[in-house]
């Protein structure tokens, strides 16, 4: 069952905004607090809203399960991906081998208080779009599962 | 009886929280070489104003992996919880 057209005029309203906060959270994770935990818990919140809203079959049609347990899982191997790369370098494990490097996020920071450049971290902003991804990816696939279990129980 | 006995219970709890919050100091912990390195290194060796964010990512990146895989972990199990059953038993008959 669908909500009325002004709740799925302001979710559809709202949706966008959440989904720019919780992008906006995940990319600056190295420099506000924050970062690829909450940012991802905001976008599922913008998957949660669209099914508070919508009905479980047009959900359905909008998101799909395997595409978000894809996510999850590329968002994992992601992660231990980057930090496995160190050891491809000759390093350690999570070593950080972008920063300071100059290249991709390798702005060095000056000590004390200063503006912050979205530039910097080495590989802390690559771990928090993958922690971000996976973290999006599971909790939006728990919401749909259990909004699944709730169709059938209406149509048994 | 029970209702006077439950209350002096929950007051003399009271009580003893109260008693050990009093001694507590916030803000002036007692071992603070960890604190000092981070925030005296963290943006040298990091390149990152957000120490937290620097403790959570790099030196405690285990951590977060562990983090990370509890959460897959808690998703599968959802899944697995809430699967379709009839699906399954179609796939069975045929």
């Amino acid at each position: 069952m669908r909500m009325s057209k002004i709740v799925r005029f302001s979710a559809d309203m709202l949706f966008a905004a959440i989904m720019i906060f919780g992008f906006y959270i995940i990319m600056h994770g190295h420099l506000t607090p924050g970062g690829g935990f909450q940012g991802g818990a905001v976008v599922a919140t913008g998957a949660a809203l669209v099914t508070v809203a919508y009905s479980y079959e047009e959900v359905l049609g909008m998101i799909k399960k395997t595409g978000l347990m894809l996510q999850e899982s590329i968002g994992l191997v992601m992660f231990a991906g980057v930090a496995l790369i160190a050891l491809g370098l000759g390093t350690t494990f999570f070593f950080n081998y972008l920063a300071n490097s100059g290249s991709l996020f390798g702005m060095s920071v000056p000590y004390g208080p200063n503006p912050g450049e979205l530039n910097t971290g080495g590989v802390l902003p690559l771990m928090n779009i993958a922690v971000g991804i996976e973290v999006w990816g599971g909790l939006a696939i728990v919401i749909l599962y259990m909004l699944s279990g709730i169709g059938k129980t209406k149509e048994g | 009886m029970r209702k006077v006995l439950s209350i002096i219970v929950i007051i003399l709890f009271g009580v003893f929280l109260s008693l050990l919050a009093i001694d507590l100091t916030f803000g002036v912990p007692e071992n603070t070489g960890m604190d000092d390195y981070f925030i005296k290194n963290g943006q040298e060796q990091i390149a990152t104003n957000n120490i937290v964010t620097t403790v959570v990512f790099d030196y405690r990146g285990f951590d977060t992996l562990g983090e990370s895989t509890v959460l897959f972990t808690a998703v599968i199990g959802v899944a697995l919880i809430y699967r379709d059953l009839r699906k399954e038993d179609v796939d069975e008959n045929e």
